[in-house]
């Protein structure tokens, strides 16, 4: 295997996980605050197609990544209005989200399969791009895999040494106690649900727009779920979700790598690998329980009713 | 003085002291109707005449005897994912695996099938079927195994084996199971006639599937109103540390929910290789194992519920192929209903346990003039 | 002078209940005030609506002699308000100093440090040291309680609320914190004390409200009238103020040992569990045996091992000279043990099913299944039926019949029910963690009666609670749990309060002399 294989290899790790880091960011900071969203998948297919459509119809790729975004979010003001304000089951809207995303994406992009756009180009940075192997992997990737950089430094800052990381924490800790000191439970929900929603809208745009510039129905393949285990393997920490989304990337591109080697294994099982090497770490995680129970928080998952 | 007025809205919820039964059955009714409704919007919005729309959808399927057969053909699947599904949702256990256990079940019979092609005898689909219920068993087992050794949650479990099974049934039509005569196409055999589910009558598809999930459905009925083991389920389901406390086996039943739930989900997933499709082909489910999710929470976990929420389900698929033919609107529609219809569920539901009040008018009589006391 | 707080028919309702009912209360600056009433009467509620977390339905509230609608507890901060819930608003996965800048205006919480020494300066000044680095679930009940009142402290504030402060505080710990808050009133801090326990009230109160079902019975200054006289609007006219219970007769080491526990040490997976170390415990036929202790000192751990939630090497634990450490629950109960839990709803009984369905949940080894059908496979609706009827009759269980979910009773009938279910299968042995916490005072009667008729007819109770005049009342003999150390068990009238308040902290090597130097050094 030589040098220039191994930075591919490299790059195409950083691209493939760029998705899932966007999506499990999200997902951290909105279970943080105790709302297990599992509509990931469905709003993922929802950016996609929507930013996929927004594309084709206004031509402007920097428009087409805010429609998606917006389209996320508004994916998650639905889950939100359910599972928060009517203190619906948040599995089973959450499910719901993902039936129904995935329908009304397949159902709305119906006729633009087939389609091909220009995707949204890679960008080199000047002079780091030209770092020998760092500068092919890091600096000369497109704008999004920038922007999932300053995002994950975003949330991480967040929740070392905001107020605001410390709220959002306090009420996916113990809500009822929040509420007593004062914080609006329902509305840090709000927010946190409504930044999970636009996080994986951007990486359904990244998906349909950059990373394969083309609209299939189901193209996540899973990419929502496998960022919602990312989180529990991260144990809610954004440094350990970056680590997880890339080691989850290279699993995804193992086809590259065998073909690199001149192995020849059927793609089918190939594409197996992310999904069994999520349940690996599943169980490695679960053998560690004492660890899961610490750092997950605490009230995740129990809907709230303030009493009024 | 008095600065903010308090936030008021005209309604409220309130918590009802106990939950209403019969909001419970009437929250399906009032679900399926808002769907009614928003899925006539969309049509208009589509540029049709909602209603003629909506006939199309749900009501030209079964306007001749063919149209109910081929219904049944989709109740069967769903009947028995849904049963199945019932008993692990009573149990809390999220098994959202159905879709995969069903897939498994069809590779596994599948694969048994193919290797009777020139079967003549009858008796070959008892191996055939018992194939397909075991491989069913034995990838809602992993799931089983996952969650009581090494506590993975079981939805994130069973969604990626669902995955792996799909991948699975891939790999095995593209190659080891693939028709030699098939002129490459990703395919199996067409199974002997005698690996084929017996039908009722000739001029129809509908076969004795359909009687497995009656039977089913009455026997996991039994099972869980009448027995111990399904009272220990639901218990376990409603409060782990109650189930604790009594000292129920959390594994055990555990295992036993999952393992009743791949065996039926694995028996549907044969009976759909080995009926109607007759071989095995990529897209051998529809989504059924997703599908009877909805159907359990339409049918409120109730035996007759899930068999009219099955058919309801099992209608979604036809309408959805019927609007392709006649108004050539995508099928994807079948989803997207199957979505909306679960979502005002549980939005619905909400007033199970919730009622709406006025609020009262909380004119607080503050009194404007500072009191010496 | 002006009262610094004054309500005004203060009226609040929920669906089913009245929670308060045309309320009128004042505090002075610098009182100490009482409000005093049994479980339920409305205590909580009114204590919420001052602090801004509940909304009245009607009345009005004057703050200093303004008209005032506190809009939440931030704005009651603003007023100058702190309150410290019984159910401590603290964050366990966070440092006392991330709790308490939580609870502060911004601009006094953005430099974490510099709240960090004003948390040291303002809990020394008081007697209430903390160390602001530590998490929450590091620390114990007392000390969590120190955090909350801190909190209220570092603003400034004109009144402290304290729902039932107490209660989770061993009887020197209540010394102390007293110490305290007369120093806060010295200073001109009004406090609001919540309470159920006549003898707090009347040391440390100057005024006292007392509420029953949810009005105002009554306004006294507790040194000025007797506590008979408190009880009586406490409770009502038709409650028995008094009771008496009798002891176990006999010598007690005479009779036959029912449950007998040796060197038992156990470390559950839970982070945040106690560990037990060489707990050693004899229970004899029909002797009631009570547990005293602060919660979170390994109550919870030993209740679990003695109902086999938790299990430990078969040889530590033997009930009726079987050895049953490692069995499971369902074999426990066949040999004659029963079991109250704490937690009623979501442990002791399942919320959402009926009371039928909740009969059978502990009692199936009592003939409720088909022995002939699939290997007791199929349940006996029909006696199931039978024992939840004589269950709601015998233990005068209010409800709404058979059929009734669990979480439609009141936490009194509930606990009837639950207690009532484990007394109709004839234990041999039977455990009550906290039997009459939050049930009203009628019902606490009927189930200490139960407990004594039981242990009458020769059953052996053990009794675990954090009520001290219910251990007192009730139990033959008498211990202390303490981080996980068991004390010394005794009679019940050998032991003061002051030795049990030693061995709740730990101090178990204490007679009645050392004891007094003990609390001369504590005062030094």
């Amino acid at each position: 295997m030589d040098i220039d294989l191994i930075t591919n290899i490299l790059y195409a790790t950083i691209r493939t996980g760029t998705p899932l880091i966007l999506v499990a960011l999200g997902e951290m900071v909105c279970e943080k605050s105790g709302v297990l969203n599992l509509g990931q998948e469905g709003t993922l297919l929802m950016g996609a197609v929507i930013g996929f459509i927004a594309a084709v119809t206004t031509g402007n790729l920097f428009v087409a990544v805010l429609i998606a975004i917006v389209a996320g979010m508004a994916m998650s003001l639905l889950f939100g209005f359910l599972s928060i304000t009517l203190v619906s089951n948040q599995v089973a809207t959450g499910l719901a989200l993902t039936i129904f995303g995935a329908g009304l994406s397949a159902f709305l992009g119906s006729s633009y399969v087939g389609i091909g756009i220009d995707g949204i180009q890679p960008l080199a940075i000047p002079y780091l791009a030209d770092i020998p192997m760092i500068g092919k992997i890091f600096f000369q990737q497109d704008p999004l895999v920038y922007l999932s950089f300053i995002l994950f430094g975003l949330v991480y800052w967040t929740f070392n040494s905001t107020r605001l990381g410390l709220k959002i924490r306090a009420v996916g800790e113990n809500p009822e106690a929040a509420n007593a000191m004062g914080m609006n439970v329902h509305g840090i929900r709000y927010m946190a649900v409504l930044f999970g929603g636009a996080m994986t809208g951007l990486a359904g745009g990244y998906l349909s727009l950059a990373y394969t510039p083309l609209w299939s129905e189901g193209m996540s393949a899973g990419r929502g779920w496998i960022a919602l285990a990312l989180v529990v393997f991260a144990s809610w920490k954004a440094e350990r979700i970056m680590l997880g989304a890339y080691l989850f990337g290279a699993a995804s591109i193992m086809h590259l790598v065998m073909q690199g080697l001149g192995f020849d294994v059927a793609p089918n099982l190939l594409a197996m690998l992310p999904y069994v090497a999520t349940i690996l770490v599943l169980v490695l995680l679960g053998s560690n329980s004492i660890k899961a129970k610490l750092s997950a928080p605490i009230s995740l998952g129990q809907p709230y009713r303030p009493q009024l | 003085m008095s600065k903010a007025s308090w936030l008021q809205s005209p309604l409220k919820l309130e918590k009802r002291p106990s939950d209403s039964q019969k909001i419970a059955y009437l929250s399906p009714v009032l679900a399926i109707a808002l769907t009614l409704i928003s899925g006539g919007l969309l049509f208009l919005f589509l540029g049709h005449n909602p209603l003629t729309a909506l006939h199309t959808f749900f009501i030209a399927p079964l306007s001749d005897v063919y149209g109910w057969t081929e219904l049944g053909i989709k109740v069967a699947p769903l009947l028995l994912c849904a049963m199945g599904l019932t008993l692990c949702f009573r149990a809390k256990i999220w098994n959202i695996g159905a879709e995969g256990q069903f897939i498994m079940g069809a590779l596994g019979g599948g694969f048994v099938a193919l290797q009777f092609l020139d079967a003549e005898s009858a008796w070959v689909l008892i191996p055939i079927l018992l194939a397909g219920i075991v491989s069913g068993m034995a990838w809602a087992a992993l799931a089983a195994y996952l969650k009581t050794h090494f506590k993975v949650n079981e939805i994130l479990s069973t969604i990626m084996l669902n995955y792996i099974a799909l991948n699975a049934l891939l790999y095995a039509v593209h190659g080891p199971l693939k028709d030699p005569n098939g002129f490459n196409f990703p395919e199996s055999a067409l199974f002997a006639d005698a690996a084929l589910l017996p039908v009722f009558s000739d001029d129809y598809r509908l076969n004795i599937s359909l009687l497995f999930g009656l039977f089913f459905m009455v026997a996991i009925w039994t099972l869980m109103s009448r027995t111990w083991v399904g009272y220990q389920i639901h218990v376990l389901g409603e409060d782990a540390a109650a189930a604790k406390y009594a000292g129920f086996k959390q594994k055990k039943l555990t295992w036993f929910a999952l393992l009743a739930c791949g065996a039926l989900a694995g028996l549907a997933g044969v009976s759909e290789a080995a009926g109607p499709v007759g071989q095995l082909i990529p897209a051998i489910s529809p989504g059924y194992g997703y599908a009877a999710i909805i159907v359990v929470f339409l049918g409120r976990m109730h035996p007759v519920g899930i068999l009219l929420g099955s058919m309801l389900l099992g209608l979604t698929y036809m309408g959805g192929e019927m609007v392709q033919i006649e108004m050539s609107l995508p099928k994807s529609l079948t989803g997207l209903f199957q979505g909306m219809l679960l979502f005002f569920l549980l939005a619905c539901d909400l007033l199970i346990s919730y009622r709406v009040v006025r609020n009262k008018s909380v004119n607080v009589s503050v009194a404007r003039e500072a009191t010496s006391a | 002078m002006m009262a610094r707080l004054l309500l005004k028919g203060i009226t609040k309702t929920y669906p089913g209940c009245i929670a308060n009912k045309d309320i009128d209360l004042a505090v002075k600056a610098g009182e100490i005030h009482a409000l005093l009433g049994e479980n339920g009467a409305g205590k909580s509620t009114l204590m919420k609506i001052i602090y801004g977390v509940v909304k009245p339905d009607s009345g009005q509230l004057l703050w200093e002699g303004e008209a005032t609608q506190i809009t939440g507890p931030s704005h009651a901060r603003q007023l100058g308000i702190g309150m410290v819930f019984q159910h401590f608003s603290l964050f366990e996965t966070l440092t006392v100093a991330e709790n308490i800048a939580l609870g502060l205006p911004e601009a006094d919480s953005k430099n974490l440090d510099a709240l960090s020494q004003r948390i040291k300066t303002v809990s020394e000044h008081y007697g209430m040291a903390l160390d602001p680095q530590r998490y929450v679930h590091t620390l114990s009940v007392g000390e969590q309680q120190r955090v909350e009142i801190v909190r209220c402290l570092l603003q400034d504030i004109k009144l402290l609320i304290l729902d039932e402060p107490t209660s989770v505080l061993t009887p020197q710990e209540v010394k102390s914190l007293f110490k305290t808050l007369r120093q806060l009133a010295s200073e001109g801090c009004s406090i609001l004390f919540i309470s159920h326990k006549l003898d707090e009230v009347t040391d440390i109160c100057e005024g006292a409200t007392i509420l029953r079902h949810g009005e105002v019975t009554g306004d006294c200054n507790p040194q000025a009238v007797t506590s008979q006289d408190i009880a009586r609007m406490m409770v009502g006219d038709d409650t028995p103020l008094t009771e008496n219970y009798e002891k176990a007769e006999g010598d007690l080491s005479q009779r036959p040992t029912v449950l007998n526990i040796r060197e038992l040490d156990f470390k559950s997976d839970d982070p945040f569990a106690c560990a037990l170390h060489g707990l050693n415990l004899e229970v004899k036929q029909g002797e009631i045996l009570g547990i005293a202790g602060v919660a979170g000192n390994g109550q919870d751990e030993l209740m679990s091992l003695l109902s086999g939630e938790e299990t430990c090497a078969n040889d530590r634990i033997n009930l009726l000279g079987q050895d049953m450490g490692n069995w499971s629950p369902a074999r426990r109960r066949e040999l004659g043990f029963a079991f109250v839990p704490e937690e009623r709803l979501g442990r002791g009984a399942v919320p959402n099913m009926s009371l039928k369905e909740n009969a059978l949940l502990s009692s199936s080894h009592k003939g409720l299944l088909h022995t002939n059908w699939f290997n007791k496979g199929l349940i006996k609706f029909d006696q199931v039926k039978q024992l939840t009827t004589t269950i709601i009759e015998k233990y005068k269980v209010k409800c709404g019949g058979l059929e009734a979910q669990a979480k439609s009773l009141s936490g009194g009938n509930l606990q009837k029910f639950i207690i009532g279910r484990e007394i109709e299968q004839n234990p041999k042995l039977l455990v009550c963690s906290h039997p009459t916490w939050g049930v009203d005072i009628g019902a606490a009667i009927l189930i200490r009666h139960a407990l004594i008729e039981l242990r009458d007819q020769g059953c052996a109770i053990i009794v675990v609670s954090e009520d001290i005049d219910e251990l007192y009342q009730i139990s033959d003999r008498l211990c202390a749990i303490c981080d996980g150390h068991l004390s010394p068990i005794k009679p019940t009238r050998d032991i003061t309060i002051d030795t049990l308040g030693q061995w709740m902290a730990g101090h178990f090597n204490t007679d009645e002399n050392t004891n007094k130097q003990t609390e001369e050094l504590a005062h030094v």
